[in-house]
């Protein structure tokens, strides 16, 4: 396991915030997962044994919380909300737009590596449906007419070198994210 | 004299070039409820938010002045606030607003309440999509330590409270207050079973705790800002404060819409605010607090006694915007996220989302509510593939009615009243859908599953 030696400091400021040290198991598996990508085992015995719980616990966490990934993913990480106030502004049609641009099926990986294509649950931004999580930023009222562009967009920012280094700006995609 | 918005929580941050910065906050009034909180006693605190009649924003509507009283003093174990702001209930994102552009007013309705119930420490608990979002409160943080209204000897009282923020993993059932608790403790979100573990007196680490909504916390700030008699005046008897009515789904302006509670109708929200349906189109039904709140549809007569005895007949359009006019019409206020729906959709498919959504999110520990939400998923599934029967209308309603009430938390309540209110509502529309689809007909451009 080669976590980054900020992600060792920051654990240890983490941990002290709580009255007990478990209480620390989700914010420590945020920060794994920020450091790598996704969880492994050898991960969760690092957790296990910083907060004083048996790996089995962590795990127990892991698997419980839909945002814990235990398998990496694309370059680009693309989450389309599916509930019903995005449904109704079409978020299927998007979807399925997404799917054929990005040459991705939906719950999956594109082959070349670039994108992981999901659908996942309310992501409470319902009046600006449909929206999109795309790794740390939130687009909303990406219409489904527009979906062609917009997977182009996310297809450019995979040569942008400055990609999730800027400092979020008000009333922009990364600020909302 | 039409209906008009009262921005009380959004007031703020409204305004043109207001930002998040402490020094902003401070230019328009910030922390000086603080200051008058911390000049009185912690129990006249408690009173004021008592009198104002503040009713909680995360969708039970429990009277926040009542459920500080719970709190467990004689055990003498130390007691903690935490603030729930997992907004994860569909068709609502009122408090996002407050948390990316205007959580200084969060922080201080914390402060306050903190101070008036002594709280050890306080937690947030972020939703864990809000990555920026749980950033930009803990800038906040720490501008407000520095600036001496949190963290040690709250503007000079001797008393002090670090604020932590803690983000969750994206769970829907983490919303749930003892759920929430579990997921704090590092644990699997599950809720606990009441009695004994109401968070009042059992709560996180089995010590006394209060977990507020975040949208609460700040009008707390506004309950010491007025004063608990004049925020009362705010608002109707029995319903005080403003609402934020977030608007969702086929209007023509889908938004954020801040009404005085009961000073405005369904009617007045759909057609003056959200300029009423899309060109071409009729609304058809309304979720109207939260997609687990019961569905309402458009036509209905709601006739009935208010609790004040007055009687009403109305239509959806009449009916006010307040608790217990909701309320008396057979659904809630919940969280006053209202999800609209018109004439281009059909009723099964958007069951069928609903369905999805806590088929994912149950947790499991129930039977009634595991096996339940899955099977209405797949029920309502089918239909929409047209594989249904005739014969799926009552089994969806006979499933339902066995989940509600016999389950640890309300996620069956959540899982079973979406069906258990529209199937008696549109079961026609699902018959018929249920007979065409078997022949191959599309009902709907619009796909919902």
């Amino acid at each position: 396991m080669s976590l980054q030696p900020s992600t060792l400091t920051k654990a240890d400021a983490i941990i002290a915030q709580y009255p007990q040290k478990r209480s620390a198991a989700l914010p420590l598996l945020h920060l794994v997962q920020e450091d790598h990508g996704y969880i492994t085992q050898e991960d969760m015995a690092w957790v296990a044994e910083k907060i004083g719980v048996t790996p089995m616990q962590v795990l127990e966490v892991v698997s419980f919380y839909p945002m814990f990934r235990q398998s990496p993913t694309g370059r680009r990480h693309i989450k389309v909300c599916r509930t019903l106030s995005c449904a109704l502004r079409g978020s299927y049609a998007l979807m399925e737009s997404l799917e054929k641009s990005l040459n991705c099926p939906r719950g999956e990986t594109s082959p070349d590596g670039n994108f992981t294509l999901e659908f996942v649950e309310c992501i409470a931004d319902c009046g600006c449906g449909p929206v999109v999580q795309v790794d740390h930023a939130l687009y909303e009222n990406v219409k489904p007419e527009n979906a062609t562009a917009f997977a182009d967009q996310i297809k450019q920012s995979l040569h942008n070198p400055q990609y999730g280094k800027k400092q979020p700006q008000p009333d922009t995609p990364e600020w909302n994210g | 004299m039409p209906a008009v918005e009262r921005p009380l929580i959004y007031a703020n941050l409204r305004k043109p070039g207001y930002t998040v910065d402490i020094d902003c906050y401070l230019k328009n009034g910030g922390y000086e409820a603080l200051k008058k909180a911390v000049a009185m006693k912690p129990e006249e605190v408690c009173k004021e938010v008592e009198v104002s009649g503040l009713r909680g924003r995360g969708g039970a509507g429990f009277p926040t002045g009542m459920k500080w009283k719970f709190l467990d003093r004689k055990s003498g174990k130390p007691c903690y606030l935490v603030v729930n702001a997992d907004e994860s209930e569909p068709g609502t994102y009122k408090d996002r607003q407050i948390i990316y552009k205007d959580p200084h007013q969060m922080l201080e309705g914390i402060a306050i309440t903190a101070w008036a119930i002594q709280a050890k420490q306080a937690f947030i608990y972020i939703r864990g999509e809000f990555q920026h979002g749980a950033k930009i409160l803990e800038n906040a943080i720490a501008e407000a330590k520095a600036k001496g209204f949190l963290g040690n000897n709250i503007l000079g009282s001797g008393y002090s409270c670090e604020v932590v923020v803690h983000r969750g993993g994206g769970c829907y059932v983490c919303g749930e207050e003892t759920g929430l608790i579990e997921s704090l403790e590092g644990k699997r979100g599950y809720p606990r079973i009441k009695p004994p573990y109401f968070p009042a007196v059992l709560g996180l680490y089995n010590c006394p705790t209060i977990v507020n909504n975040a949208e609460t916390m700040a009008q707390v700030k506004h309950v010491l800002a007025f004063g608990g008699a004049e925020f009362a005046k705010i608002g109707i008897p029995g319903d005080s404060g403003t609402h934020i009515w977030g608007v969702s789904g086929l209007v023509k302006r889908p938004g954020l819409y801040e009404i005085e509670a009961g000073k405005a109708t369904f009617g007045e929200l759909l057609y003056d605010f959200c300029g009423g349906p899309l060109d071409g189109r009729k609304f058809k039904a309304i979720i109207p607090g939260g997609s687990s709140t019961k569905i309402l549809k458009f036509g209905e007569r709601f006739k009935g006694k208010l609790p004040n005895g007055q009687e009403f007949d109305w239509a959806l359009e009449d009916i006010p915007l307040d608790s217990n006019s909701i309320a008396a019409c057979g659904t809630g206020l919940g969280t006053g996220g209202t999800i609209v729906i018109d004439d281009s959709v059909e009723m099964i498919q958007a069951l069928s989302n609903l369905n999805a959504f806590y088929a994912h999110e149950t947790c499991g520990q129930c039977t009634p509510c595991r096996e339940g939400s899955l099977w209405l998923s797949r029920v309502s599934k089918r239909i929409t593939t047209g594989g249904g029967l005739e014969s799926d209308v009552p089994l969806l309603l006979d499933i339902a009615n066995q989940v509600a009430g016999r389950t640890i938390c309300a996620h069956g309540e959540a899982v079973a009243w979406p069906v258990q209110s529209a199937v008696p509502k549109f079961k026609d529309e699902y018959l018929d859908s249920i007979r065409r689809r078997q022949k191959g007909e599309v009902l709907s451009d619009l796909k919902l599953i």
